[in-house]
């Protein structure tokens, strides 16, 4: 019977969803409903991963990237340290490759990292025994934010395939939008890229990599044909660099505004990785209309790093 | 090659549920609180067919429920590629309830172990007693089983396949494969 685990092979590091098939993103998606139900209980905490040990390694700020893993490595009975580098050996001048060896001498099974430079998770899986996953590297990539927006969008749709998706905003810079670009292809979706011309590039840039991906700097001549509206966060810095002539245009250009809410049909998704700017980026009315899932999305990112935690040292 | 030999056809399967059902029944006097649990997988098509035929003779719909046991394993490390991870789907409260797990094969033990974990987690229930279809010895830990459809004695080397028709299978039916010397 074809029940056995066995022919399944074991992933070790979760780098990028490039490396992913659509069979092994659908096991992930499934497991994160199991995950799901665990989190629904009284008890939330299972014992699958009691004795493993987890360690948070964070070089840039983050609030729920971080918190999501430590919880989701806690309802798996597994020890999570976590770890910034303010204050450690970093300040120092310890090299990332160093303090990896150092934790994996500490007997570290999983490391996660957050880090500024595209490449880092690669460099310290490298030079690692154990596990790495990427929580987010410079402007390379976010696999477990793609993968609990995709569960976000399964939940919500009942399906990937065929769903056409609209990723709005400072697309160039985003490593949210990179890995939701392999994910979404590979599931099906139908994807468009919207935004300024600076902050989204020429066409070729991203049709190199993804030839089934519809490039539009006008907003609203593809607004009405999504199912979802995935915004980005607008980094402020990007009008200082000179990418923007003001905040304001942009809004009034490509912003999620109450006006373009009004336009939406009432089941399309508004998604929002966060953290917002509210005002800017996307309307406070559409951050919280009934059709937005951006809490909901939050609540799955526990899920999810669940089931890749379970995947990778279960 | 490897010899297959039948031990339960699907009358001898179905003959040995009502029975169990009945035991149920007599056991605890009643079914006011008793709620039934298949350990996934095959262990949930065994539960709803023991609460069907409860519902056959007493006319009475028992709970019944669906538990995967996955994340309390206790031989996680030792496998290769982690085990797919399926929902527990229990909708009634079982504290104070006598919950009845239900499982095909009784081997080593550690599957109910791991179930006892995983139900005492999500409640404190009265009682817990545990019907298999199929006992074929080799515990390694200190359970029984309170209702058992057939003793079966195996060598280890041989493999018990129950095949059930809601898991899949072509018929009901309860076989021993024995591995050949040569594979």
């Amino acid at each position: 019977m074809p029940t056995s685990s066995t022919e399944r092979s074991r992933r070790r590091h979760v780098i990028d969803l490039d490396d992913f098939s659509a069979t092994e993103i659908e096991e992930i998606l499934t497991t994160t409903e199991s995950m799901k139900e665990v989190l629904s209980r009284e008890i939330k905490q299972v014992p699958a991963l009691r004795g493993r040990t987890i360690v948070n390694m964070f070089y840039e700020d983050s609030t729920r990237t971080r918190i999501s893993f430590e919880l989701a490595a806690r309802a798996l009975s597994a020890n999570i340290v976590n770890f910034s580098a303010r204050g450690s050996s970093v300040e120092k001048g310890e090299s990332l490759v160093d303090t990896v060896r150092t934790l994996q001498a500490l007997g570290a099974d999983v490391v996660v990292i957050r880090h500024s430079q595209s490449g880092a998770p690669y460099l310290v899986a490298q030079h690692f025994r154990g596990s790495v996953i990427n929580a987010g590297d410079g402007r390379h990539a976010h696999p477990t934010q793609a993968l609990l927006d995709l569960y976000t969008m399964r939940e919500r749709l009942g399906q990937i395939r065929g769903v056409h998706v609209l990723i709005l905003g400072d697309v160039v810079h985003s490593r949210v939008a990179r890995s939701n670009l392999w994910g979404l292809t590979r599931m099906g979706a139908r994807v468009t890229l919207c935004g300024p011309a600076t902050l989204l590039g020429p066409p070729a840039y991203w049709t190199a990599t993804w030839p089934e991906v519809t490039i539009s700097y006008q907003l609203d001549e593809v607004l009405s044909s999504a199912d979802v509206v995935m915004v980005l966060r607008l980094q402020k810095e990007r009008q200082q660099a000179g990418l923007l002539p003001s905040l304001r245009e942009y809004t009034r250009l490509y912003g999620l505004t109450p006006e373009r809410l009004a336009r939406l049909g009432e089941r399309v998704l508004i998604m929002h990785p966060g953290p917002m700017n509210e005002g800017v980026e996307i309307s406070p009315e559409a951050a919280t209309a009934p059709n937005a899932v951006i809490e909901e999305q939050v609540t799955n990112g526990v899920a999810v790093r669940m089931a890749l935690l379970y995947r990778l040292a279960g | 090659m490897s010899e297959r030999k039948q031990i339960m056809t699907a009358d001898e399967i179905r003959r040995a549920l009502v029975r169990i059902a009945h035991e149920i029944d007599e056991r605890n006097g009643g079914l006011n609180d008793v709620v039934l649990v298949g350990i996934r997988r095959r262990g949930a098509p065994l539960a709803e067919r023991i609460a069907a035929a409860i519902a056959d003779f007493e006319g009475v719909r028992v709970p019944v429920g669906q538990l995967d046991i996955t994340l309390y394993r206790d031989d996680l490390m030792l496998r290769g590629p982690a085990p797919l991870v399926r929902k527990t789907d229990i909708q009634t409260d079982i504290t104070g309830k006598v919950v009845v797990l239900v499982d095909d094969v009784l081997y080593t033990g550690r599957t109910v172990r791991a179930a006892l974990d995983a139900l005492t987690d999500l409640g404190r229930p009265g009682r817990i007693q545990l019907a298999v279809l199929v006992d074929r010895g080799h515990r390694e830990l200190p359970i029984r089983a309170d209702y058992v459809g057939k003793n079966v004695p195996t060598a280890r080397a041989e493999r018990v396949e129950v095949h059930l028709r809601e898991a899949g299978d072509a018929e009901d039916e309860v076989v021993i494969v024995r591995p050949s010397a040569d594979g």
